[in-house]
């Protein structure tokens, strides 16, 4: 038994168990979820361990976490925070508000805070055109949605991930 | 009638619970399928009904679940809850509010073709949705509407849900079930289609969430019932996201046939700030532009009328652009997100968005000679009908169209410019 499948015995058999047996393969993106859990990102290691359970080679494993966007391998602020700056956002001011959000910040986009608490990035289309600006939080645990938002907003809701971590 | 099969939840509260839902004839129809119907026969309602893939592409889903290759063994159904398309945001709204339905359509759609398991593959953003629908899964299980031997048949089903992680070119269906594979997204070579060469090489149906949603009342009601809505080539309801300029952006379920006008003004409030509108996109970013001319907003909105007018209806994601917009501001937006979408795997794609984000960006920022904007043209047409999937097809629509449509906008960006016409840019990335 390697690392993960100490950790996460239970939950790795569900997860292969929703595919065919001769189909592991197919459990890989579950499991890369799994493994950024903790640490929000996922570790050479990691790779490895998910890399044997499923026989592949820790380069086909790498080659998916280095395709999808909502994985990383490296680690970032505890809460990443995306904007969505397309087409529809953008008709109703997200360029704007990302811009501000990250002056107030004191960081670019892409950055992180001083206090690792907060990455502050620009993504693709999330399906909230009505509700723009909206940016959506990424955690190693999951992802919210946080739609009509206002550059006040997004600072109150930053200020109560402080106070929350503290 | 009611003025919904699809968004039932905003007339009926708590649709989403499973006691409401089944009191309100939830998973009748399915019962009604499995019990008393041969799947031969579910297929025929559907195809009677007329009802078309509402993920963008039209084809009749009937036709799609009577492909399935009986001889190869055993058949998937994937739902395709992708929904990635710049200015889509309908499936979201069903599965968060009226979940047991979508669910039940999957159901019939897996008795219909025989299919044994369904995944349903969802966007990674839509990671709350997933959850609740594996705890709404496991309801069904509980009351024996999912599982094995259903109804005291020999019929068995089990429903799984599968996160993406972030690329929109999942949305196409032979990338989705590569990704489902635990590959790269990368679309397949066609022939051969999904219903003879599908998940793990089986055959498989891959429906939209919305097209699935509207079978549970069409199995319950009949083909006649369904073919009182809409137009005679384009049956039923569609749900319209309309979003950009708007003053009521949101989604307006509607017969299919309703005019752009009644949809942007009786539906949408009209146009922020008594502007004029400009151009419309109606199907999301992959949309062509068209111009909004009194014949444009008096289109009816079905898959046959808006050709006419000169774009496809796809998924009918309507973005509003009001005259405050400049067309080669537009089009960065849109080129940048291709760019950034394209899987890499066809080279005209890759390169082809690669160059026209180049070129756009030095338009848009106003460094541009009209030369740019014809070598711009010709990139575009150079990728043309040269890919696997509809990704690169879908990004030129707006570059050629808009450049056709909206030239002034382009000759007033580069005319002040025309002197300073610099070397093409080096690539930064």
């Amino acid at each position: 038994m390697n690392h993960l499948e100490e950790k996460y015995a239970d939950e790795i058999q569900a997860i292969l168990a929703k595919y065919p047996e001769e189909q592991k393969r197919a459990a890989v993106m579950p499991l890369l979820y799994l493994a950024q859990r903790e640490t929000g990102y996922i570790t050479r290691q990691s790779m490895n361990d998910i890399a044997q359970i499923l026989e592949l080679t820790p380069t086909e494993v790498a080659s998916i976490v280095g395709f999808y966007t909502l994985y990383y391998d490296q680690p970032g602020g505890k809460y990443r925070i995306q904007v969505c700056t397309d087409l529809p956002c953008a008709l109703r001011g997200a360029e704007e508000f990302l811009e501000k959000l990250c002056e107030n910040l004191g960081i670019r986009v892409g950055e992180t805070t001083p206090d690792g608490l907060v990455t502050v990035e620009k993504v693709m289309c999330l399906a909230g055109c009505d509700k723009a600006p909206l940016f959506q939080v990424q955690t190693g645990a999951g992802l919210e949605y946080h739609e009509n938002q206002t550059v006040e907003s997004a600072l109150s809701y930053i200020d109560t991930l402080r106070k929350r971590e503290r | 009638m009611s003025q919904y099969i699809l968004l039932r939840h905003r007339e009926i509260p708590n649709l989403g619970k499973l006691e409401v839902y089944r009191q309100n004839d939830g998973f009748q129809a399915f019962y009604k399928a499995v019990t008393s119907m041969k799947p031969e026969e579910v297929i025929e309602v559907v195809k009677a009904s007329g009802l078309r893939g509402r993920g963008g592409a039209g084809f009749p889903t009937g036709m799609k679940w009577a492909f399935v290759d009986r001889h190869n063994w055993p058949h998937y159904v994937v739902a395709n809850a992708d929904e990635s398309e710049p200015g889509t945001f309908k499936d979201r709204e069903i599965m968060e509010n009226n979940p047991f339905q979508f669910l039940e359509g999957v159901a019939i759609a897996a008795y219909a073709v025989q299919a044994n398991v369904a995944y349903i593959y969802l966007r990674g953003e839509f990671w709350q949705i997933a959850h609740q629908l594996d705890q709404r899964i496991a309801e069904l299980y509980a009351s024996g509407l999912l599982g094995d031997n259903l109804f005291g048949t020999d019929y068995s089903l089990r429903i799984y849900t599968h996160l993406g992680a972030g690329a929109y070119i999942c949305g196409e269906e032979t990338a989705m079930l590569e990704s489902l594979e635990g590959k790269l997204g990368q679309p397949r070579l066609r022939p051969p289609f999904p219903p003879s060469y599908g998940l793990f090489g089986k055959p498989t149906v891959v429906n939209n969430v919305e097209t699935l949603t509207n079978v549970p009342l069409i199995v319950a009601n009949g083909a006649s019932w369904y073919r009182q809505y809409g137009t005679e080539k384009s049956p039923g309801t569609k749900i319209f996201c309309l979003s950009g300029r708007i003053n009521r952006p949101g989604n307006y379920e509607l017969p299919l046939g309703t005019t752009f006008r009644q949809l942007i003004y009786e539906h949408g409030g009209g146009i922020p700030e008594g502007r004029q509108i400009k151009a419309i996109m109606p199907a999301g970013a992959s949309s062509s532009l068209i111009i909004a001319t009194d014949e444009a907003l008096d289109t009816p909105m079905d898959y046959e009328s808006v050709p006419n007018v000169g774009a496809a209806l796809g998924s009918a994601s309507l973005i509003i652009i009001d005259d405050t917009v400049s067309i080669p501001w537009l089009i960065n937006k849109t080129i940048h997100f291709f760019k950034h979408e394209s899987c890499g795997k066809c080279t005209p794609c890759r390169e082809g968005t690669y160059w026209m984000m180049h070129l756009t960006e030095r338009i848009a920022g106003g460094a541009a000679t009209w030369e740019d904007v014809e070598l711009l043209k010709d990139v575009a047409s150079q990728m043309k009908g040269k890919c696997l999937c509809a990704l690169g097809e879908f990004s030129i629509e707006a570059v050629l169209s808009g450049i056709e449509r909206f030239k002034g906008d382009f000759e007033a960006q580069v005319g002040a410019t025309q002197a300073a016409a610099e070397e093409l840019p080096v690539p930064a990335d």
